[in-house]
């Protein structure tokens, strides 16, 4: 088990320094800050100075080590336009993020299991089809426009909801959250319904064929031999076999909504990371560019590697075949 | 042989018509590429020559007869634009953009799938590891990064789809073309003096070809979407060439005070779209899998 965790973590180490380059060279490599950063009427000496200041005299392989030693003493660098470290920009925006993110995938996560189990303990119920119909609703329709719908819906037509900003929050461990007051949730119910529908189909779809597949099993048919009611047979044999698949999507689309929450944040004006990037992007901010990827590179390691070790609890099996 | 077998791309299409939900699909597609392709004929206005645009036509709803004296049935957007004409012209521009990046991912990710299925070895090592690693990225982020980096144009969006998409081919390509690289007669053939290139092209790849159509169809919609949320961002094509994207990016401001109709339109055109090859794309795949076979 530890020799195999330790094969993963040096996995995901060379995995960050191929990204770091990656990253570096693709958003260094091209496109000219100066232009965004010096006003074409400067002077020679105001130019010489910001060059200097953002390091930008030196070759790519000095101002690629020079970020490097920089990352590791916790310094990604000051945004070019906010004058803000890094760290500092986008540690300030990432509760608004995880918070929508987590609100999400859970919701999508304990909604969405359910109706998966029921669409294959019965998949040929008129509410089955029903759910599988909104699934493939889920999977084809853009984020963006669902975004849109629900604006028009329930923000400016039936005027129950706010249609954009985080609201009330409350400081808990100096950092404010909209999860803890009625207004915070009243502005991220909208948002956040928005980003689940897509793992809200996922979630069905993956949940409707490890059922179909179980209830067939012998694992079943001994556990309504044993009179265990359906109900029993479902929430703890059946969930507990289905699981594996589930954990995994769950990390995996945990991640990949920290990117979907881009689009999200734009829409509804929700001040987190996302717009952040897609701000950093328009104004060739390169420092934010850079350090928001490495941070998502990371955390898709971190996550990658944390669902591995969720294999190892749930599946004994797997635990066993390590050890050996 | 005289027996005349049914070829399987003929048995495919049987299938297919057997499902009347994806024969529907399928026409509704066929319908849209016609209208596209047909737009300035069918349009009642050009939507980009501003000369023909009058202002006092401006955001009117949907019914309204306008200087053209015609009905305006989608009503009008913020420049006086017949919105029914603009959609027809963004449809145009989308599935432009969706087609051609699709086309060229699918090209670029068999090449690389085949070879690594092909030579085995460091080549399929190495070349599969990267493919893993892109694939566990989500494509939107990529995209974003390289329109970022690439700047802002028709021919940078669609190398950004391009990035985003390619790797799905590869896969494909990789899984379906490694299956027939184990069969014995390709061993027997390469123990013959048939060129690489023969092997490939006469046995390989038209065994790789269901699978990849499918990825392709499915691949050509998410192409459409990816694009018009770039261009809903302000990240996509320019504004002279507006796809669907961004006539929905444009009608936003307009929606929050009840002019819902600059948006939805346009919206409901892309919606129909998309789903429609996803459902057909669906369907095709039931039918290839074996697994549902009866």
């Amino acid at each position: 088990m530890s020799s195999f965790l330790l094969q993963r973590i040096l996995q995901g180490i060379v995995i960050m320094a191929v990204m770091s380059v990656i990253v570096f060279a693709g958003v260094y490599a091209i496109g000219n800050p100066l232009e965004v950063l010096i006003p074409p009427e400067a002077t020679q000496d105001v130019r010489a100075r910001t060059i200097a200041r953002f390091g930008l005299d030196k070759s790519l392989v000095e101002q690629y080590f020079l970020f490097i030693s920089n990352l590791f003493q916790g310094d990604l660098g000051q945004s070019y336009i906010y004058n803000e470290p890094v760290l500092q920009l986008i540690g300030n925006r990432l509760p608004a993020t995880l918070e929508l993110v987590l609100t999400a995938v859970l919701g999508a996560t304990f909604i969405g299991v359910p109706l998966g189990i029921y669409a294959g303990y019965k998949p040929d119920s008129v509410t089955a089809r029903t759910i599988m119909a909104v699934s493939i609703l889920g999977f084809s329709v853009p984020t963006f426009w669902v975004g849109l719908i629900l604006i028009l819906t329930f923000a400016v037509s039936l005027g129950w909801l706010p249609s954009g900003g985080r609201g009330d929050t409350a400081e808990l461990f100096g950092i404010d959250w909209s999860i803890f007051t009625l207004d915070g949730w009243s502005h991220l119910i909208l948002p956040a319904t928005n980003l689940a529908l897509f793992k809200l189909a996922i979630m069905i779809r993956l949940a409707r064929a490890g059922t179909r597949e179980v209830m067939l099993s012998d694992a079943v048919k001994f556990a309504r031999a044993a009179g265990l009611s359906e109900t029993t047979i479902l929430s703890r044999h059946v969930l507990k076999l289905i699981s594996i698949p589930i954990v995994t999507v769950f990390g995996l689309e945990l991640a990949s909504t920290l990117a979907f929450a881009v689009v999200t944040e734009t829409i509804f004006s929700w001040p987190g990371v996302g717009k952040l990037i897609i701000d950093s992007i328009k104004n060739l901010d390169r420092p934010v560019m850079v350090a928001y990827l490495i941070l998502t590179a990371g955390l898709f390691v971190t996550i990658n590697l944390c669902v591995d070790i969720g294999y190892a609890v749930l599946d004994p099996r797997l635990r066993r075949g390590r050890a050996e | 042989m005289t027996t005349k077998a049914v070829s399987p791309w003929r048995n495919l299409w049987i299938r297919f018509c057997e499902d009347r939900i994806a024969l529907g699909a399928l026409i509704v597609v066929a319908i849209i590429l016609v209208l596209a392709l047909f737009a300035p004929l069918i349009a009642p206005q050009d939507p980009y020559d501003l000369s023909g645009l009058s202002l006092r036509d401006a955001r009117r709803p949907p019914g309204f007869v306008g200087s053209g004296a015609y009905v305006h049935w989608l009503g009008t957007d913020a420049q006086g634009r017949d919105l029914w004409s603009a959609i027809l012209y963004g449809l145009r521009v989308s599935i432009q953009i969706g087609i051609f990046a699709g086309a060229v991912g699918l090209i670029i990710g068999t090449t690389v799938g085949i070879l690594a299925a092909y030579h085995r070895g460091i080549a399929e090592t190495v070349l599969m590891r990267i493919i893993d690693l892109q694939l566990s990225f989500p494509p939107i982020l990529l995209a974003l990064v390289l329109v970022a980096v690439l700047g802002q144009g028709k021919a940078q969006l669609i190398a950004a789809l391009v990035a985003a998409q390619y790797a799905y081919f590869a896969r494909t390509a990789f899984g379906a073309a490694s299956a027939e690289r184990s069969k014995d007669y390709i061993e027997a053939a390469m123990a013959t003096p048939l060129s690489n290139m023969r092997i490939v092209f006469r046995h390989i790849l038209p065994n790789a070809m269901p699978a990849l159509i499918v990825v392709a169809t499915v691949q050509v919609a998410y192409a459409i979407a990816l694009e018009s949320t770039l261009s809903f961002l302000g990240l996509g094509l320019p504004v002279t060439e507006p796809s669907l994207g961004m006539l929905i990016s444009n009608g936003v401001k307009y929606m929050m005070s009840g002019r819902y109709w600059i948006s939805v339109y346009p919206g409901i055109a892309l919606i129909v779209l998309i789903v429609a090859i996803n459902l057909v794309g669906d369907h095709v795949r039931d039918i290839l899998n074996p697994r549902l076979n009866r």
